[in-house]
This record gives C-alpha cells, sequence and structure tokens, in this order.
C-alpha cells in the first residue's frame, strides 16, 4: 500500500531524512516513534505529497508522489499536528466541506465515521474554534475520514492529550483499521507502540528499527534488572556510580539498570547497596519495554 | 519532601468563568523540597489553577498564599519568587544562550556580576559552555528544555512551575530533564509540575489528580495505587479520570 524508498531530504545544512525505506502493508496499523525533531512531521508531507524529497521515491497505492500527486490526494486522509479545519466554520460546515471537496457526501460515507461522529453530533451546530481539544481532534478525524481513503495519515493525533483521551483515540483507531483502510501514524509517547502492528523507531532522521513491537523487544539482548529502595534520587546517584552499571535509567517507579559484560548479579547488586544502607531494596529481572529498545538504540549515553 | 514548610497554601481555590466552575474548592498545601505532580484530563482546569498559583489571575474565592505571599494583595512579590517554564514558550530564539540567561536574569534583578559568575558555572554543568553564543534556535529541543529549566531557576525562587515539559523529548533527554528536576528540589526548591506522561507521576513525591474542576485524589504515588488497586500510575489515572 505504501512504499518508501531511500528518501532524504535536507532543510539548509540540517540533514531532516537520511536514506529512509519501508512499506506499509493493506490494512496495516503502522507507528512511526520517535521524540520530536526525528523527522516524522517531514516524511509524513513526503508521502502525502505537501513536500518534495531531494532524493528517493515513495509510492502510495501504486501512485508515485510526484507524478501522480493528483491521485494519491484522492485516497489520502491526512490528520497533520496542528489542528487545521476552519475555526469559524460549524462542525457541519467542516465536514460537509470536505465531503464536497472530494466529490462525495456526508450521506455516502456516514457509517465509516459513525462510531466517531456520533460523539460530536449533538454539537454539530457549534463553530470548530469553540469545541474541546478531544471534540476537535475527533472532527478532524471525521473530516480526514470522510472521503474513504484508502490510507489514514495521522501527525502526532495523540500529542499534549491526556492519558484517558490518547485510549479512546487507540481504540477509534482500531475500528478503522478494521475497516480496511491502512493507517500511518506518528508519536512520541513510546508506549504507544505496542498498540501497532509494526512500528519505526526514528531519531535525528535515521530509522533505527522497523518490526513488531514483539520482535524489537526481543532483540534487546541485555539483562535488565528493575531496582527500587527508599530514596530513588540517591539511589540513582549510587548506581552511576557502581562499578559494573553499564547503564541505569529512571523508569516509573523502578531504576532500570544493565550491568557491564552483560552480567546479571543481583547479589552483588545488592550488598553494594547494603553497604550503602539502602532500605528496602527491591531488585528482580524484568522485560524491557520499547523505550528500553529506543534508549539502547540510541546508544543509551550513561549520564 | 525536605520540610514541613508550607510553599503553597490553597484553602477553597475556586475560580468560576461566569457559570462555569473551573476549579471548584481546592485545598492543598505544597511543602519545601517537594515535587509534586499536578495531574489532569485535558479541559480539568489545571492551567487555570496554575495561572491563579502564579499570580496571573485572580481566584473567585478562596484563600491562597504562594512562597508567603497572599494572591489577591502580592500578585507581584510573588511573581519575583517563582520560577515558571513551559513547552510551548521558554526561551527567546533569536537570542543566544547568554544573552537568554542574562534576559532572564536581569528581569528577576540579579546584579550583572551574579550573573556573569552564575552563567559560567552553569554552562559548565549542562555541558554547553562551547554554545554561549549560538542562537536558540539552533539548538535540539531537548537542549533548550534543559536550558529552559536551569534558566527558570537562574534566580533561586522558592518554587518552580513546570507545565508539560518533557512533552515530545526523547527519553533520555527526558530523563537528564529529571535529574535536574531533582537536584533543584535537593537544593530546597519545590517543584509544581504537570505532565501527560504517566510514568514521570512516579518521581513524584506527590500528586493531586483533578477531574472536571476537582481535586479527585491526592496522596503519593504508592498510597494512590494501593487504595485505587492499581499497578501503575497510568492505571490510577485512568480509573479516577474516567469513573466520571
Amino acid at each position: 500500500m505504501l512504499k518508501v524508498q531511500n528518501i532524504n531530504k535536507s532543510y539548509a545544512d540540517v540533514k531532516a531524512l537520511k536514506d529512509i525505506s519501508f512499506n506499509v502493508s493493506k490494512g496495516e496499523l503502522f507507528g512511526f516513534i520517535g521524540p520530536d525533531g526525528a523527522g516524522k512531521t517531514t516524511l509524513l508531507r513526503i508521502i502525502t505529497t505537501l513536500l518534495l524529497a531531494d532524493d528517493g521515491s515513495a509510492k502510495v497505492n501504486g501512485y508515485d508522489v510526484v507524478k501522480d500527486y493528483l491521485k494519491i490526494r484522492k485516497i489520502v486522509g491526512y490528520m497533520p499536528g496542528k489542528f487545521s479545519l476552519y475555526q469559524d466554520l460549524t462542525v457541519l460546515e467542516n465536514l460537509e466541506f470536505f465531503a464536497t471537496v472530494f466529490g462525495t457526501s456526508i450521506d455516502e460515507n456516514y457509517d465509516l465515521i459513525k462510531d466517531i461522529y456520533s460523539q460530536i453530533e449533538p454539537f454539530k451546530h457549534r463553530r470548530a474554534g469553540k469545541l474541546s481539544g478531544g471534540m476537535k481532534q475527533k472532527l478532524a478525524l471525521s473530516c480526514a475520514l470522510i472521503h474513504k481513503p484508502k490510507v489514514l495519515i495521522l501527525d502526532e493525533p495523540t500529542t499534549g492529550v491526556d492519558a484517558v483521551s490518547r485510549m479512546e483515540f487507540w481504540d477509534m483507531l482500531k475500528n478503522i483499521q478494521k475497516k480496511d483502510i491502512s493507517i500511518l501514524v506518528s508519536t512520541p509517547y513510546m508506549d504507544e507502540a505496542s498498540l501497532c502492528d509494526r512500528v519505526a523507531l526514528i531519531q535525528k532522521g535515521e530509522l533505527m528499527s522497523i518490526d513488531t513491537p514483539q520482535n524489537i523487544i526481543k532483540l534487546f539482548n541485555k539483562n535488565l534488572l528493575a531496582v527500587r529502595a527508599d530514596n530513588m534520587y540517591k539511589l540513582l546517584l549510587d548506581l552511576r556510580n557502581f562499578e559494573h552499571t553499564d547503564s541505569v535509567f529512571l523508569f516509573g517507579q523502578y531504576l532500570h539498570l544493565t550491568m557491564k559484560n552483560n552480567l546479571s548479579d543481583k547479589k552483588l547488586l545488592n550488598n553494594y547497596l547494603a553497604n550503602k544502607k539502602y532500605s528496602n531494596i527491591e531488585i528482580f529481572d524484568i522485560e524491557p519495554n520499547i523505550e528500553d529498545c529506543f534508549m539502547d538504540l540510541m546508544g543509551g549515553v550513561k549520564n | 519532601m525536605n520540610t514541613d514548610k508550607e510553599i503553597i497554601r490553597a484553602k477553597g481555590l475556586t475560580k468560576k468563568f461566569g457559570n462555569f466552575t473551573a476549579n471548584d474548592n481546592l485545598t492543598f498545601e505544597v511543602y519545601q523540597g517537594e515535587i509534586f505532580g499536578f495531574l489532569g484530563a485535558n479541559g480539568a482546569g489545571k492551567t487555570t489553577a496554575m495561572r491563579i498559583l502564579c499570580g496571573l489571575s485572580s481566584p473567585t474565592s478562596g484563600e491562597i498564599s504562594v512562597a508567603g505571599y497572599d494572591v489577591y494583595h502580592e500578585a507581584e512579590k510573588i511573581k519575583k519568587n517563582i520560577g515558571y517554564m513551559s513547552q510551548k514558550f521558554s526561551l527567546y530564539e533569536d537570542l543566544t544562550v547568554s544573552e537568554n540567561i542574562r534576559f532572564y536574569s536581569g528581569i528577576y534583578g540579579m546584579s550583572r556580576k551574579q550573573i556573569r559568575e552564575k552563567t559560567k558555572s552553569l554552562l559548565e554543568e549542562l555541558d554547553m559552555y562551547n554554545y554561549k553564543d549560538k542562537l536558540i534556535s539552533s539548538l535540539p529541543l531537548g537542549w533548550k528544555q534543559k536550558l529552559a529549566f536551569s534558566v527558570a531557576i537562574f534566580h533561586n525562587p522558592k518554587i518552580v512551575f513546570l507545565d508539560e515539559p518533557t512533552s515530545g523529548v526523547d527519553p533520555i533527554t527526558r530523563r537528564q530533564f529529571w535529574n535536574l528536576i531533582y537536584k533543584a528540589a535537593n537544593n530546597d526548591i519545590t517543584i509544581f509540575i504537570t505532565t501527560h506522561y504517566m510514568d514521570e507521576a512516579e518521581y513524584c513525591d506527590r500528586v493531586s489528580i483533578m477531574v472536571d474542576g476537582k481535586i479527585e485524589a491526592l496522596d503519593t504515588p504508592q498510597k494512590l495505587k494501593k487504595k485505587f488497586n492499581a499497578e501503575n500510575m497510568n492505571d490510577v489515572f485512568l480509573k479516577i479520570a474516567r469513573r466520571q
């Protein structure tokens, strides 16, 4: 459905994308995971024909992003990172506008957007600019879907959104996916990786890994320990100075630690902490998550 | 939490906009050197409360003091004794690193000598001394955010307000940022922070969770997890915010 090959893009001296290649299959939910400035938006804009790459090629449903850009625009639904609907049109007017531009009507594709749109339909005469963040998001998604696209492309739809609304949004994406629409979504939240079929981890314009979340985690080939004790900040500082520490990071209520030479000596670690008079020491093996993998791929500097 | 000295004292903080109650009778204290997580769903009223605590907006009712000053009559004194940083706006992009530091510390009334000495030690600590004459716009986001935080506490305020400071920052820099927070808290600066990263809620001494203008829960992460029978703070948050 989507085929991207050796894409490069620079802005003046800054290389925003370096030799990016990947494919997305029909009906797949594919995630781009990376922080701000990684190049996610640049890439999505190239795929949606809004920006030209320096070199390389990209095809959507067999259409080339340069030669066939008009055809691509008809089959792609795009929700940019910044709310881009007409603030002074009402909910209904916005939706009608997008339906008309794409030569269709709300009635024709109502089924596709029903689950999402019905939640904001009671406010259909309200101006888009007056909606809450969550309602704007639902309207933007409805507008991106109203022409029944083959590919839905979403640029950081959940950034700055609270944990509850994020979860609801992902439920909506899963439902859209069931209607045979391929989805390409970018996010800076590492925990959302597990909700995708496959993900690409991107950092400073480079793809560090492309695989299923499960496989990415499998490839993390170090023994990871979770550690906690009273006074976590002191614990972090002390563990940084522990001679066997390879990397140590805060991770929610625990610290995640790897030891040099892939050692996993809990006793050694426990002795070290007991000598420093820590109380309530907990040490156990833990499965890495995507964020561990991401930091490891970044070359996890011990800092 | 280092001491039991109250830096924020809010009793019945209420803010109404017409018929809409954005903050409904909030009562809480925040202590010196404490890292206080101020959580809530979008639209729950966090920003409104934060603006009041920063002296930028007056409450409709309630007794509120920040850093020992009353929000109704001493808002200007509050502004001098706090630091503030947000994800959206922190530093001037078209000023250099050292110009930004000079600008902010000048506003807070520090002397030239103080500024000069402290700038050098700060930039060395952040490993950014060689970048002191670079424009902010040329720095990576993570550096900007670390610098913005350091600038926000440069005048040694009693409390610093952080509004989603780590949004979109890469995972390693996000943790470096938290190191700075811990360090500041260790130096008795109170940290008042909002975030959508629930793992960061675990790093706080105490967190409050706001729903529809009210504080629905306030305690240490450990106690909240126990109370709501949840594995982590994400579950606690979902349970509280979804009950409505």
